[in-house]
């Protein structure tokens, strides 16, 4: 058959650009299939959750002072975002997404298909990777960026057009935005490997989410185990935690962000590591 | 003729468990271009022994190569080797033609090329006319067909197909088997399992017996059988003096039995020298001792060799 193909292939000087090549069809293929289908239709709806009493907020303004003071309403959508869009859309969104990416596929019998492709299995590992990951970041940091909007537009119109083009309001938003792309980047990797290495990944999911929840009970070493502690180091709105939180400095972000990346980076290795030496055995699985 | 080692699959002491289930023992097997066949009954561990191959599973012990490339290296073994599986399931919401570019596109291959060898592998499987509509409508024989084709598809040397013509109507599986033939023919090694005997007998050069994960014999079919000394071959002979013949072969040392054939027009002998039956039968024909219509070896094949070394009578169509 075509020997001259398998020799111009296997001949490659420079892998990386086959690589490069393999990692965006599997991107491609990812998100066609996980992310443009009729069973995407529970993540787009998980995403846009915070959007439905946002847009209620717009149209009704509530009673209380509260909300007629435009300079509460930082606050207001700090404790939204940290309870609602971080720590509950973000978070199980990231768990839907990236767990799916093998474990999907290995209820369905279909990675064997990949696994008898000529792809290195790292390669695999950061395609299908980052098709959970640009996914992710473009649902979540939609939610992120509108939701604030929705929050502020409607009621402070002129104000907020003032905030957001001349105050602190481009600030906050981008921040906001960068922090939910953090989560995307440190969840999606440790709901990837789960995905790989444990058959039922929701038991896991639960315990992290638990873990991220009682972080604001934990001493301060142990805080830093958390992914939640370093997105809420970066919070450009300090919120309070109560009154039994036990307080601990926040890292800076110039620790924060590059730990967080490097712990993604030793994740992804760990799934690389995996994948490489994985078997397909539906059955058992 | 040597055949070098990088024009070989090659089982170097290969054994798999399952925990402590026996997938295979102690594979020492050297596989040369050709149709080779693995036959088996359920669980003799055909299924176990290709998914090793593939590097789907890896050994507990031992080392496999294909045409010199070790089964841990998926990105250089899966440019020369394409794996049919048994798993019938496929990605969701693709149509024909999406899957298997899909996983052209995941090889490497360029978007135009990909094209190109997609519609090349739906023509050979003759499925041009369903690529568009979604795989999740086929018919269990189209799904066959169209992970064939996914398996030809990047042109692979090694073919490694489980059971490809579970499914098939018979015209399809007639010009399945053709391909494969053709494929052979071009050089490809082609390991195939199936159940159905007649078949592989029909198209193996080479086939490989698996029983309880152990290789009970391997090689071209007459070799086997020819070898199988405590089982005498058997020979059906229609002549015009069945009783002159039968006395003529029981000079004979290696021929154990001769009975008249129940319509007295023919004579069944089992014999330990097939080939040194045959001369004496050439001299008796040519001494004019007797007029022999037709010859027919009754056991000198695929069937006769499972049953008389598995113990069942195997598949059947």
């Amino acid at each position: 058959m075509s020997s001259a193909v398998v020799a111009n292939k296997t001949d490659q000087p420079l892998p990386w650009a086959l690589w490069l090549r393999q990692i965006e069809s599997i991107f491609l293929y990812e998100v066609k299939k996980n992310f443009l289908g009729r069973r995407a239709i529970l993540i787009y709806l998980l995403a846009l959750l915070p959007l439905f009493p946002l847009l209620v907020l717009a149209i009704f303004q509530p009673p209380g002072n509260e909300w007629r003071d435009f300079n509460r309403y930082s606050e207001i959508y700090a404790m939204l975002y940290n309870g609602l869009i971080l720590r509950t859309v973000v978070f199980f969104g990231c768990a839907w997404i990236f767990m799916n990416l093998f474990r999907g596929e290995i209820v369905d019998r279909s990675l064997h298909y990949y696994f008898l492709s000529a792809v290195r299995r790292e390669v695999l590992v950061v395609g299908k990777y980052v098709s959970g990951l640009v996914t992710s970041i473009v649902l979540f940091t939609f939610t992120t960026v509108v939701g604030m909007l929705l929050l502020y537009v409607p009621h402070f119109y002129s104000q907020s057009v003032r905030y957001f083009v001349e105050g602190k309001g481009l600030t906050q938003i981008l921040t906001y935005a960068g922090i939910t792309m953090l989560a995307c980047i440190g969840y999606g990797a440790f709901f990837l490997v789960v995905g790989l290495f444990i058959r039922n990944p929701i038991i896991p999911a639960l315990l992290l989410y638990g873990w991220e929840w009682i972080n604001f009970l934990l001493p301060p070493l142990l805080k830093k185990v958390s992914v939640i502690h370093y997105l809420n180091s970066l919070t450009p709105v300090p919120i309070s935690e109560g009154p039994f939180a036990v307080v601990a400095e926040p890292t800076p972000a110039w620790i924060a962000i590059p730990s967080m990346l490097l712990v993604t980076v030793l994740v992804l290795a760990i799934a690389g590591y995996r994948i490489r030496h994985m078997e397909i055995r539906y059955g058992s699985d | 003729m040597t055949i070098p080692t990088d024009q070989l699959i090659i089982f170097n002491n290969v054994s798999k468990f399952y925990g402590e289930i026996l997938g295979v023992n102690r594979v020492n097997l050297q596989i040369a271009p050709g149709i080779t066949s693995l036959v088996g009954p359920n669980g003799a561990g055909k299924s176990t022994l290709m998914n090793l191959m593939t590097g789907l599973l890896r050994p507990t012990r031992g080392s496999i190569t294909l045409l010199g490339i070790p089964t841990d290296q998926p990105e250089r073994l899966f440019r020369r080797v394409g794996y049919c599986t048994q798993f019938d399931s496929f990605p969701r919401g693709l149509t024909g033609r999406e899957f298997l570019n899909s996983f052209l596109l995941v090889h490497g291959y360029e978007r135009k090329r990909a094209d190109e060898l997609s519609d090349l592998a739906l023509e050979r499987v003759n499925l041009v006319e369903a690529a568009d509509r979604k795989v999740a409508g086929y018919s269990k024989g189209m799904r066959q067909r169209i992970r064939l084709a996914q398996a030809i598809a990047h042109e692979p040397a090694v073919l490694i197909l489980d059971e490809p013509l579970n499914g098939l109507d018979p015209m399809v599986r007639n010009e399945t088997i053709a391909l494969f033939r053709k494929l052979a023919a071009d050089g490809l090694h082609l390991i195939i399992s199936s159940h159905i005997l007649h078949e592989v007998d029909m198209m193996s050069d080479s086939v490989v017996l698996l029983n309880n994960g152990y290789i009970v014999a391997e090689g071209d079919i007459h070799g086997v059988r020819d070898e199988m000394e405590e089982h005498p071959m058997q020979i059906l002979i229609r002549c015009d003096q069945p009783a002159k013949l039968a006395a003529y072969v029981f000079a004979q040392n290696h021929v154990v039995e001769a009975r008249l054939h129940s319509d007295k027009g023919g004579l069944f002998v089992k014999t330990k020298d097939a080939d040194g039956f045959y001369l004496m039968l050439n001299r008796a024909v040519a001494e004019g001792e007797v007029n022999v219509e037709s010859i027919a070896p009754v056991d000198d094949d695929l069937s006769a060799v499972y049953q008389y070394l598995i113990g069942t009578s195997g598949g059947s169509a």
